[in-house]
């Protein structure tokens, strides 16, 4: 229990810390960047304290937020998908998620794909709709999330593999 | 009672959840006006604290074009002191002299140019004399305008974001005309409201007007890349090619202009007889 605690404070730290080390100066394009600070809330354990959930979330937006001179729009979308997360879960888990079972590390490639795509583009799309505050752009902002969000499915998996290092 | 306390703990979550998106709306909202959120900003002792130290890393990177930005710039000066006459002869008694403009520098620890609203982060606070609606600038044109300070650091509003307003003229004309950006090309902003009867010429030069306190009259801004008369006909709407290359800012100026409070003093007096 405790290392889990731990766990998740390092990993807190460590992606915001690399989001705005490295991931807000991408500019790819000149306007993609990724946003795999996400990948906190997606590998939060499942079963835990749902309120702690979104606590965290709100936190680790309004940090992200401070850093980006952006007012509160992480936070607003990082709190939505924390409160939406369980019913994803049920959705594509099902049985095995009520019976608190299901480690996204270790969930089968397909499940573990779709679950971070639909809360990455949640995210994202709640995220630039925020930011442009204007549905009169809603076709640049449809472009900017698939694109962005394409980017951040691709690095979150990228880093599951990575840190997920089979330990025995 | 009983009621009312079994329903706020079955949706203890959903009033959470709409109590934490309030707050963050509430943030988004107000950084969507001028002056912006007084807490959730990267001018604090952490963001600034954090990014001071990664820009100690990433100057390295950007030292070859910032030294080049310096020496011709010093060569710029140099030719315009050494062209001036008698610039050595003709004294100036420093104790006396009325001076309208201080500079400050300061160093970029961070800069946007990708979001809709852009700023940047100094380091240079509140400890070296900056203060909100100071105008910030590099050798070559224009960067923005002082927002948030703290004791060492400062943010500032770049002239790429969408709740910036700049008044700029023509250099040759004096037609003047607001400058405005809306999105897009980090390198492109637009001047609007420029009365049609104005000499407008690509590759014409644009630079700041005297009008508002915070820059100086003739800062450079850019060139005219392209413009087009708006569908009435009254007005020209320009699109400028910056000078500065908005992606790479290193160490800019802060200017202060001396005689703001007493020219906003005067102006309110005139406003309040009226």
């Amino acid at each position: 229990m405790n290392n889990s605690i731990t766990h998740n404070i390092l990993r807190f730290v460590f992606l915001v810390l690399i989001q705005i080390a490295i991931f807000n100066n991408i500019n790819f394009l000149g306007y993609i960047n990724p946003y795999p600070y996400v990948l906190f809330i997606v590998l939060f354990p499942i079963g835990d304290n749902r309120a702690l959930l979104l606590f965290t979330s709100f936190l680790l937006g309004l940090t992200v937020d401070m850093f980006c001179n952006s007012g509160g729009m992480h936070a607003a979308s990082c709190v939505t998908i924390a409160y939406i997360r369980p019913w994803i879960l049920q959705s594509i888990f099902g049985l095995a998620y009520e019976y608190n079972a299901v480690k996204v590390v270790k969930a089968g490639f397909g499940q573990r794909l779709l679950f971070i795509t639909i809360l990455v583009f949640t995210h994202h799309l709640l995220l630039f709709l925020l930011e442009s505050f204007n549905f009169s752009d809603i076709i640049y902002i449809l472009k900017k999330t698939l694109f962005s969000g394409a980017f951040t499915v691709l690095l979150c998996l990228i880093f599951i593999t990575l840190f997920s290092v089979k330990r025995r | 009672m009983q009621q009312i306390v079994n329903f706020f703990i079955k949706y203890r979550n959903f009033l959470l959840y709409v109590l934490l998106l309030f707050i963050s709306l509430v943030f988004t909202i107000q950084s969507h006006s001028y002056h912006r959120s007084k807490f959730v900003n990267s001018a604090n002792f952490l963001s600034g604290g954090i990014y001071s130290g990664l820009d100690n890393i990433t100057a390295y990177f950007d030292l070859k074009v910032h030294n080049a930005q310096l020496v011709e710039e010093n060569n710029r000066l140099r030719t315009k002191l050494l062209n001036t006459r008698d610039s050595i002869s003709q004294k100036i008694d420093t104790a006396t002299f009325h001076k309208r403009f201080r500079f400050i520098t300061a160093k970029t620890i961070n800069n946007n140019y990708t979001f809709k609203d852009n700023f940047l982060t100094l380091r240079a606070g509140s400890k070296d004399g900056l203060k909100q609606d100071l105008g910030v600038i590099t050798s070559k044109g224009i960067v923005g305008i002082v927002d948030r300070t703290s004791t060492n650091y400062a943010t500032v509003i770049s002239i790429l974001n969408s709740n910036s307003q700049i008044n700029a003229k023509l250099k040759k004309s004096n037609h003047f005309g607001i400058l405005v950006w809306r999105g897009g090309d980090p390198n492109i902003v637009d001047l609007i409201d420029v009365q049609s009867k104005a000499p407008v010429q690509k590759g014409d030069t644009i630079v700041t007007g005297g009008k508002s306190t915070i820059f100086p009259e003739g800062i450079g801004i850019g060139t005219i890349k392209s413009f087009e008369l708006d569908p009435s006909e009254n007005f020209y709407s320009i699109k400028v090619e910056l000078f500065n290359d908005m992606t790479n800012i290193g160490y800019v100026y802060v200017i202060e202009n001396l005689d703001r409070e007493e020219i906003q003093t005067l102006e309110q007096q005139t406003a309040d007889e009226q």
